[in-house]
């Protein structure tokens, strides 16, 4: 023992290790904190020697104690000592404290960079590793400026080791540095197809993690990603694409459409739950962002709602819980399929997890409707009553009150029913919740009208059994409903039946142990109250009656007299005055009592929450202005709204019906300083009702009118099950009502704005009430202000990162580089793009014609200008390639193009455009091997060339129309091809001369043919042409198979000099809806006597919306219950100055549109076509004097609205 | 990771916290995740889970309450735990993570100090920290995750410890103990894993009970 004793203090003594350190913490329960500072006190001594290891061993020991919550930043500087020990054991030590206790505060952190770019460096690749580990953990801005380029140099590193950990670590730079986003992005996008799995995983992982947060600026990463995820098979790797899909799809619609696919297989497939959990979240986030236009839309709504059923009903709680989250999600935008699962739901009500069963109730929120709200609520007052724990009860509570407030109480039908459920949840004891159905009693009683005489009687009678509540009044806050109660039945006194009994209910001396609030609202009321008994009873003549009724006031009311509640005091003494006199009077024999009620005139209004803000400031009014030098801070505050409203008329608030607009809002104001004083003051705390009703705005809150057409009179304490068997009697009287009633719904609504001006002088005309529920819209002033715009927090620090990732890189951005080597890796392949004039606007597309003019002033630095924009823009196209949902179907006969002249149309300013664009491809193609110089020169060639190809094109389609009209009449027209039309041109330069056209396929309806004429202008030879296309998701250009996306096909034939001939292309595509381009390149040989050079020709290939469509006939009885299927979307345009002739017009119409002619009566004709894809697409073509209206319908709304533009285009030009 | 009793094993911080701040966000971490009941989810929301512990639990501890809660910020964080016997593993994520991804990687990660320490019981984490937290290195870093493969991990951790042994090791530093992976053919297949970002605590902690 004793030996064991001095081994154990010789240990101490010297080399106390780590698990000496533990093993001393924990024999020294009792002194723990005093052991542990004896310890440090070792320790210190340890970090003097010079000893390394006795150091590492230190730091380490530091490293525990940290954990245990002790500040160990004292010794920082021996912590970078250990961590440029040589040795590794060493270094890891140091860089594990350093990771633990570093931040931007240590001042030594500066003295660590040589050190760690030294280990950065090390031939060691564990070295690397653990200094990159550390730098994770205390990257500070410095740090990362300095080390960015190393980290980017490792993140080539041969080891995939390190690889994946630089690749992590760049985040970290990036947050600390985003200036060292975008030299070092392309790099990490290489990344993302790294051959190591695990470095594939860090750059997703990174890239998902900057996404995230500025999602935009990645969404031309798409088409990456989207690649990656449907090759990938690491679940992990999917789970985080996917996740960053669901944060780009609201910003990109379309996107969405692509993903719905390959997510729903995936949820097919998977049997990963995590997977298919993250796959059903997206896909729920894509049905989100798509607002409607998918046609297998629902079916993706019932699989997400299948696969979630099968979580829910999972027996793993995890599992269960999070299908709970995700159909919440979906509640928001389709409630109705979720609706279906409500006995799913309901069951989960009893589930033992808690969270389980607040998620429940979330979803009951959104599952209410008129029809089931009272079967829901009347389960959860079940649960209310079962509920064990206080907390689960209260959140019942509330939600109860939530779903059925929700939406300004657009589900309630029955008033009654819902004033008997707060009735009987004031019987819950305990709950906290007590201003919550406080509030809701008021609501409903200010502005349901209908439902007041019957929330009276109520009242009426939990102010009668008060003592049932107030009994453990000091406990819970359920007392707080008698305030509500004491204010119902004082304001609308005229409703009472027993007032006097009422009145003698307040006046108890019990109810001078509420709390003080509670009875100053009795002491006002039952002012309220007495003035009305008084003038029943004067008006009865019964006048002991009255003076009665005025001696119980006097008896009773000095017990509040010397109440110790300020507030309470004061308005009973002065009351107490008020009805001496009364007494007097009395005693004289004066009626009194419509000077009594005249106190309480008047009406009171409920005031939309955001009123207040809304006020206009008067003019000449300075808020901010001093009215009187400042005495104190707080007095000033309090002066401000007097200044405004010092008209203290506020108690006789007679309302005139005619003041002007601030008088108005001065008089809305006084009210509101009265309701201070009010009972009604407790609206303004904020109950959940309130916030509903502040997102829809009161422009929106639909007025609900109910028949009540059930007797009002329940006797005694209802039970709100009661109401639901008289709800369903009545539902069925209803039914045949029901029709009249909607419309007049509607109406109401319509006339709400209206109404809502209005209020003030409406409010006044009693409503008749019994049989209409009115809910009162609030008041707002009428010039409210908009406002309320959310700012971003500036100190965001994911803000800094928001960087345009797809801009050109300039000089300027370079990482700072410490040491040459690394000069060269740094450029990246988008740094080597021309260095741009930067700040170039993005273009609006509109700007076209515009452009044209510009050009032909042909300045050059516009040019030049524009060839930034051009740049820019194309990137964006190539997304926009990418995403749109193209075209269509492949005949294979030749010459049957019909699209092409109306394309040309069309086409034309888009032409100027794609030139423009060539020019700058090759420009940039040819940029790479040749001088600036000849760029220039060559760019005058192209523009004098597109010029001249405008003017020719204007001409060829104009003969083109011409011919078209001569063949087809305007009723009925299959193939009328001249094949000499429709071919537009794609591309053109010295060699060769492409024009196309499109063809849709009706045996295929995801396939169109592409038939492209080759014509060789030049005097030389072109062979070996190979024409390549870059696929978008939407639309592939057909390949043999086993070749690649990136293979070209080639072009069946070579071309002699002169020679033109045609090919074929099959595209395949997946949406039709809206028109698209791809980008392309020709490239071939030309060989003339000199030799033989390689030339590229790129072009841009659109495929317009018409060329999609087929036309087909269609006769006008089933055209006309196509029309009444109500299946259509409709969109119509209208153009002004047409002035061709009808027939001409349906001829273009039909010819460059693929439409057929229905019907045409006069000037009026209705056309139809559909699309390969099966869209019935239908149009109503009316012509007035000068103008043209087209009226579409078609079952897509966005392919109808791209098929009008077309037209629209296309029009213009006659 | 912390031990039933709420003594903390092991701690990392993504984020720089002062000491007291962590000290309290583990206590409450731990406050929060042993109320549960072995049957419930695994997951706990911040944003509405804490206040209502506050109001439940013996003696809430005021600032405590508030300060997870201000850290947290209310919704974008979750505490996804899992207990094994003695030990709570609890990681704090947001919401770029996927919660039964998380779960695995906890789940990866006791494999992995299984291999490492063959049948890893908390005295093994109490004893060697360091090394457990050159393990959970070797899985996450600066809050993201690392590497999910546990074969991958035990490499790595193993290759070091050989480094170190070449070096001698900590002079000090006798235990070396658990030479690593003996018990390499563990039934268990690591699953894939993802984790979380930004900030990840692992508490970790058990005395024997």
């Amino acid at each position: 023992m004793a030996l064991k004793m001095v081994k154990g203090s010789i240990d101490r003594m010297f080399d106390k290790n780590l698990q000496d350190l533990v093993r001393g913490i924990r024999n020294h329960k009792e002194d723990e904190a005093k052991y542990i500072s004896q310890c440090i006190d070792e320790i210190k001594q340890e970090l003097k020697q010079d000893n390394i290891a006795v150091k590492a061993n230190a730091v380490c020991k530091l490293t525990y104690l940290q954990m245990l919550g002790y500040d160990i930043s004292w010794a920082a500087f021996n912590i970078i000592e250990v961590m440029s020990a040589s040795k590794f054991t060493f270094k890891r030590i140091g860089y594990l404290a350093a990771s633990q206790c570093f931040h931007e505060g240590t001042d030594v952190i500066m003295l660590t960079t040589n050190q760690i770019r030294k280990d950065l460096s090390s031939p060691n690749q564990y070295d690397t590793g653990v200094a990159l580990t550390g730098l994770s953990c205390f990257v500070t801005p410095d740090l990362a400026r300095d080390l960015a380029n190393d980290i980017m140099t490792l993140m080539s590193h041969t080891k995939p080791y390190i690889r994946k950990k630089a690749v992590l670590i760049m985040y970290k730079v990036f947050l600390k540095y985003p200036e060292s986003l975008r030299p070092a992005f392309p790099r990490l996008k290489e990344k993302l197809e790294d051959p190591d799995p695990g470095v594939q995983s860090a750059a997703v992982n990174v890239i998902c993690e900057l996404a995230r947060r500025n999602p935009k600026n990645y969404l031309s990463l798409a088409p990456l990603f989207f690649k990656l995820m449907t090759s990938s098979t690491n679940n992990w790797v999917l789970i985080k694409i996917i996740k960053l899909f669901g944060a780009l799809t609201p910003l990109e619609p379309r996107l969405g459409k692509k993903l719905i696919e390959p997510l729903t297989n995936l949820i097919h497939s998977t049997s990963a739950m995590s997977l298919l959990y993250e796959c059903v979240n997206t896909v729920i986030a894509v049905l989100i962002s798509l607002s409607s236009g998918m046609p297998n839309h629902s079916a993706s709504i019932q699989l997400c709602v299948q696969k979630l059923r099968i979580l829910i009903e999972d027996s793993d709680q995890n599992l269960k819980y999070l299908g709970l989250l995700a159909m919440s999600k979906i509640l928001k935008t389709h409630p109705k399929s979720v609706q279906s699962h409500k006995d799913l739901i309901l069951q989960c009500l009893d589930d033992k997890d808690e969270s389980i069963r607040l998620r429940a109730l979330d979803l009951l929120y959104g599952m209410v409707s008129k029809k089931n709200l009272m079967e829901i609520v009347k389960k959860l007052m079940i649960h209310v009553d079962k509920a064990e724990g206080t907390t689960y009860r209260d959140e019942l509570l509330t939600k109860i009150i939530d779903i059925c407030s929700q939406s300004n109480y657009q589900y309630i039908t029955n008033f009654e029913w819902y004033i008997s459920i707060l009735v009987e949840l004031t019987r819950l004891e305990g709950t906290r919740h007590g201003h919550l159905i406080a509030a809701q009693m008021l609501d409903v009683a200010i502005r349901v009208k209908a439902i007041r005489k019957f929330a009276v009687s109520q009242m009426a009678m939990l102010l009668d059994n008060a003592h049932l509540i107030a009994s453990n009044t000091q406990r819970n806050g359920i007392c707080e409903v008698l305030y509500a109660a004491a204010w119902i039945c004082g304001e609308f006194s005229e409703h009472l039946e027993e007032a006097n009994q009422t009145l003698e209910a307040m006046l108890r001396p019990k109810v001078t142990t509420l709390p003080g609030h509670i009875q100053a609202v009795y002491v006002q009321n039952m002012v309220k109250l007495y003035a009305s008994i008084l003038q029943q009873k004067e008006q009865s003549g019964e006048k002991e009656a009255a003076q009665e009724i005025t001696q119980l006031m006097i008896e009773r009311l000095p017990q509040f007299v010397q109440s110790a509640d300020l507030e309470v005091q004061e308005r009973a003494s002065c009351i107490l005055q008020l009805i001496k006199y009364i007494q007097k009077l009395q005693i004289k024999e004066v009626p009194v009592a419509e000077e009594v009620i005249a106190l309480f005139a008047g009406e009171l209004n409920p005031v939309a929450p955001k009123a207040q803000k809304k006020v206009p400031v008067p003019e000449g009014l300075d808020l901010d202005a001093w009215i009187n030098e400042p005495p104190s801070d707080s007095e000033s505050e309090d002066e401000k709204p007097k200044t405004i409203f010092h008209d203290e008329e506020q108690r006789h608030r007679h309302r005139q019906p005619e003041m002007d607009e601030e008088e108005l809002a001065r008089r809305r104001e006084a009210r509101k300083q009265e309701q201070a004083n009010n009972p009604f003051y407790i609206k303004s705390s904020p109950s959940p009702q309130k916030r509903y009703q502040d997102t829809p705005g009161v422009e929106h809150i639909p007025v609900v009118q109910i028949d009540l057409s059930v007797p009002l009179k329940v006797p005694g304490m209802p039970m709100s099950d009661q109401y639901v068997k008289l709800e369903e009697e009545r539902r069925h009287k209803q039914k045949l009502e029901k029709d009249k009633k909607k419309k007049k719904q509607k109406k109401e609504k319509r006339g709400k704005h209206h109404r809502h001006n209005s209020l003030h002088t409406e409010s006044e005309e009693d409503i008749a009430p019994a049989h209409h529920v009115d809910i009162i819209t609030e008041e707002m002033p009428e010039n409210a202000l908009p406002s309320d715009e959310d700012d971003k927090d500036p100190n965001d620090p994911y803000k800094a990162l928001d960087i345009d990732l797809d801009k050109p890189l300039a000089d300027s951005e370079k990482l700072p580089v410490q040491r040459h080597r690394n000069v060269e890796a740094l450029k990246s392949p988008d740094s080597e793009a021309p260095p741009v004039e930067k700040k170039s606007k993005k273009p609006k597309k509109k700007e076209k014609k515009h452009k044209e003019k510009e050009r032909e002033k042909g300045k050059k630095k516009e040019k030049e200008k524009k060839v930034v924009e051009e740049e820019e823009r194309k990137k964006e196209e190539d997304l926009d390639f990418w995403l749109s949902t193209a075209p269509p179907p492949a005949p294979t006969t030749q010459p049957q193009s019909e699209p092409e002249a109306s394309a040309a149309v069309v086409a034309e300013p888009q032409e100027v455009k794609r030139e423009e664009r060539e020019e700058h491809e090759e420009e940039e193609d040819e940029g790479k091997k040749s001088s600036k110089h000849k760029k220039k020169k060559h760019k005058k060639e192209k523009e004098e060339k597109s010029k001249d190809r405008k003017k020719s094109k204007k001409k060829s389609h104009h003969s083109e129309e011409e011919t078209a009209e001569s063949v087809q009449n305007g009723t009925l027209e299959d193939e009328p091809l001249p094949p000499m039309s429709s071919y537009r041109l794609l591309a053109e330069n010295p060699y060769v001369k492409m024009t196309y056209d499109i063809q849709g396929n009706l045996q295929n309806d995801s396939q169109v043919t592409v038939s492209v004429i080759f014509e060789n202008k030049s005097t030389s030879f072109l062979k070996s042409m190979e024409l390549n296309v870059l696929d978008s998701l939407n639309t592939k250009m057909l390949r043999p198979e086993g070749s690649s996306v990136h293979d070209g096909i080639p072009v069946p034939f070579q071309l002699p000099p002169g020679i033109s001939n045609e090919a074929q292309f099959v595209f395949t595509l997946q949406s039709i809806v809206m028109a698209q381009k791809l980008k392309g390149t020709l490239s071939f040989i030309v060989k003339n006597d000199e030799g033989s050079t390689h030339e590229k020709l790129d072009f841009k290939l659109h495929f317009s919306c018409a060329s999609y469509l087929i036309t087909t006939p269609c006769y006008s009885d089933a055209f006309a219950k196509l029309l009444e299927s109500g299946d259509l979307h409709m969109s119509s345009i209208k153009l002004d100055g047409i002035s061709i002739s009808f027939q001409h017009l349906l001829a273009k119409i039909c010819f460059h549109h693929h439409f057929s002619v229905v019907e045409r009566v006069d000037s009026c004709a209705s056309m139809y076509s559909r699309s390969i894809q099966g869209h019935h697409v239908c149009l109503l073509v009316k012509k007035g004097e000068n103008s043209v209206s087209i009226d579409g319908k078609c079952s897509d709304s966005t392919l109808l609205s791209n098929l009008l533009d077309e037209m629209k285009e296309t029009l213009s030009k006659c | 990771v912390s031990n039933n009793h709420g003594k903390p094993r092991l701690v990392r911080f993504y984020q720089r916290l002062a000491e007291e701040v962590q000290q309290q966000i583990i206590r409450e971490t731990f406050h929060l995740v042993l109320k549960r009941d072995e049957h419930i989810c695994n997951f706990l929301e911040c944003g509405r889970a804490v206040p209502s512990v506050g109001a439940a639990s013996p003696h809430p501890d005021p600032p405590l309450s508030s300060c997870l809660h201000s850290l947290f910020g209310g919704s974008d964080y979750k505490l996804i735990y899992r207990h094994y016997a003695t030990l709570y593993f609890v990681f704090c994520v947001d919401s770029s993570e996927s919660e039964l991804g998380i779960l695995d990687l906890i789940q990866v990660f006791v494999e992995t100090l299984d291999k490492c320490f063959e049948n890893v019981c908390e005295l093994d984490l109490i004893f060697h920290m360091d090394k457990v937290h050159h393990i959970l290195q070797e899985m996450v870093i600066g809050g993201m995750v690392l590497e999910t493969n546990m074969n991958e991990i035990v490499a790595q951790v193993e290759a070091q410890s050989k480094l170190e042994k070449a070096e001698g090791g900590l002079s000090a530093a006798p235990s070396r103990a658990v030479s690593a992976v003996k018990n390499i053919n563990l039934p268990e297949i690591p699953r894939n894993i993802n984790i979380g970002d930004i900030n990840i605590k692992v508490p970790n902690l058990s005395q024997f009970m």
